[in-house]
């Protein structure tokens, strides 16, 4: 047994930043571990994003090819998956921290008595896995024990695509034994809820609300903010959840990715869910009453206060300064 | 339909966190506990369904004593019974090997569905359901925010990144992980409470269901997060703060 196999999603015919971040995730592992890093692609086709895994610096390329692995299904992936582990036998399975890999990975895993190091943030030499707890307000160091592959998936941004370098890799093929009858469930086509009339993307200034607001007849006291700013008003999911604000502004993993020049987070904790969508902001600013709450952790500014207190003081200082 | 909800009771939202002296976990003794959150939405989503097509609603739930206070709650809600299995080292278990307890335990009530949350909020691992879903040799689909009767089976709503959805047909029985949001959650009334006090909650020893796993995956230590920014901190009253916020903005940001 040996070897670093990173698996990596095709999406649409291109291979999306998380998934080379984790080929700079499993050449990391490689440099701590001393092992070849090969790379699959599963599909129907895969030559073309095979193509473009082959000119990085790894030291091979598996595609992974049946026409029932044309559209994903968790049972399709296990099972081909499966085969390709045990014919290989890595030490070590690295995928992306994607919806995809939630939904079949932990099964994967299970068939080798395994349990996924999920959402990993930082690999050091042991090796060591660093995650999240308790919502980002704890992280936790993970080490593998014994024998059988260790399964890892990394987290979106937490390592650096473009350390991947370039190269000429092998390429080579694997066909699993797969048939209809394997496969349980019938997938649809993905469909968007509505047409979207917020463009949160392409906003330069958002104010962001979060649980702390505590009800929705306080949302008028972040609307007046966001109003006196000129800014774009979103929030985080449990706003969107409770109907609050409609789905179209919620910034996080499951609603809109964002990078405004400002963006002010209000009450909002800041849940790894919450913080992938808008860590890359030029300048963060967070208004909560608790000073451990993650969100302080990316912040450039911080007012560690009661919002219902801040927050119109705000709003009245900006009017001011405007005037 | 004869629906088992897997729950997991977990520390409140804003529960303190204070590493506890070994470094592998936090102080537990003066903590406030909770259901958690898409526990809680996984719960609601089988009693609509329960209302809908008829059946029965079992959760399930592991951990010591104080679990029970949580099983009540799911009871007062409307779930017709409860097994709790009796564990004290539930933390020291990795995602297998809480899962195998589970599934030991699901495996004699034969359900049409097995719903769990996606994803607890403290150890966050995000696989139970997944892995309940391999062991029982059940279809499943993740980040389920509806779920529907089919002819042949269910059509559920999955979500998907980046604001996108998908549906999924899949055949009963199934196991589903619950998304947060899907539905509107319901409080318990003075009758559920009442009622709740009723029903039947059967415990099993976790030593009945399985021995102790070697863990694969082990929590070496927990620490505080470390900053990834240097954050400046505007002090002093509301007025204060706001008004050198504005400063910051105006003339360190040039955003206003």
């Amino acid at each position: 047994m040996s070897g670093i196999l990173v698996v990596l999603e095709d999406r649409e015919g291109r291979i999306g930043r998380i998934s080379w971040e984790a080929v700079a995730a499993a050449l990391q592992l490689s440099s701590f571990a001393r092992q070849p890093v090969h790379a699959a692609l599963l599909g129907a086709d895969t030559s073309t994003v095979a193509a473009a895994v082959a000119a990085k610096a790894v030291d091979g390329v598996v595609r992974v090819e049946h026409p029932l692995l044309q559209s994903y299904t968790s049972d399709g992936y296990t099972h081909a998956l499966e085969q390709l582990i045990r014919a290989r036998q890595p030490d070590f399975v690295v995928f992306p921290h994607t919806y995809q890999v939630r939904d079949f990975t932990p099964a994967l895993a299970a068939r080798f008595g395994q349990s996924l190091i999920g959402d990993v943030t930082s690999i050091a030499d042991g090796p060591l896995f660093t995650r999240q707890l308790m919502q980002g307000r704890l992280t936790g160091t993970y080490r593998h024990n014994g024998s059988g592959p260790c399964f890892v998936s990394v987290q979106s941004g937490a390592f650096r695509s473009d350390s991947v370098t370039t190269g000429t890799a092998p390429v080579e093929s694997f066909t699993p034994s797969l048939e209809a009858a394997q496969i349980r469930t019938r997938p649809g086509a993905p469909f968007r809820a509505a047409a979207q009339t917020v463009d949160l993307g392409s906003a330069q200034l958002i104010v962001s609300v979060g649980r702390g607001i505590k009800e929705a007849d306080n949302l008028p006291l972040v609307q007046d903010l966001a109003a006196a700013l000129g800014a774009e008003l979103a929030a985080s999911r449990p706003i969107c959840d409770n109907g609050w604000l409609p789905m179209e502004r919620q910034v996080g993993s499951s609603g809109q990715t964002v990078a405004p020049k400002v963006y002010i987070a209000i009450g909002i904790s800041g849940a790894i869910q919450h913080l992938v969508g808008m860590k890359a902001s030029q300048c963060i600013v967070a208004i909560n009453k608790d000073p451990d709450a993650p969100i302080f952790e990316v912040a450039d500014y911080g007012i560690v206060g009661d919002l219902f207190e801040v927050v119109p003081a705000l709003t009245a200082a900006i009017k001011a300064a405007k005037q | 339909m004869k629906i088992v909800v897997a729950i997991k009771q977990v520390p409140e939202r804003d529960a303190p966190v204070r590493i506890d002296a070994a470094g592998r976990w936090i102080e537990e003794a003066d903590l406030q506990w909770a259901l958690n959150e898409s526990d809680a939405y996984a719960l609601e989503e089988a009693l609509q369904l329960k209302e809908l097509h008829g059946g029965e609603v079992v959760v399930l739930s592991a951990g010591p004593e104080r679990v029970g206070s949580t099983i009540r709650e799911a009871l007062a809600k409307g779930a017709d019974r409860a097994i709790h299995i009796d564990c004290e080292d539930l933390g020291q278990r990795d995602a297998l090997g809480v899962a195998r307890l589970l599934a030991t335990a699901i495996q004699p009530e034969d359900p049409d569905l097995v719903l769990t949350g996606l994803q607890s909020d403290d150890l966050g691992y995000g696989q139970t359901g997944v892995i309940l879903a391999e062991l029982l040799n059940l279809p499943h689909a993740s980040l389920i925010l509806h779920v529907e009767k089919s002819d042949t089976g269910i059509t559920v709503k999955r979500e998907l990144e980046e604001g996108w959805f998908q549906n999924i047909d899949l055949p009963l029985p199934a196991a589903l992980t619950i998304q947060s949001g899907g539905a509107k959650l319901r409080y318990a009334t003075l009758m559920g409470i009442k009622r709740a006090k009723t029903k039947e909650v059967r415990r099993i020893a976790a030593a009945e269901l399985s021995a102790p796993p070697e863990a694969a995956v082990v929590l070496d230590r927990i620490a505080l997060p470390q900053k990834q920014k240097i954050t400046q901190v505007l002090s002093g009253s509301a007025q204060e703060a706001a008004a050198a916020l504005v400063e910051k903005l105006k003339f360190e940001v040039h955003a206003l």
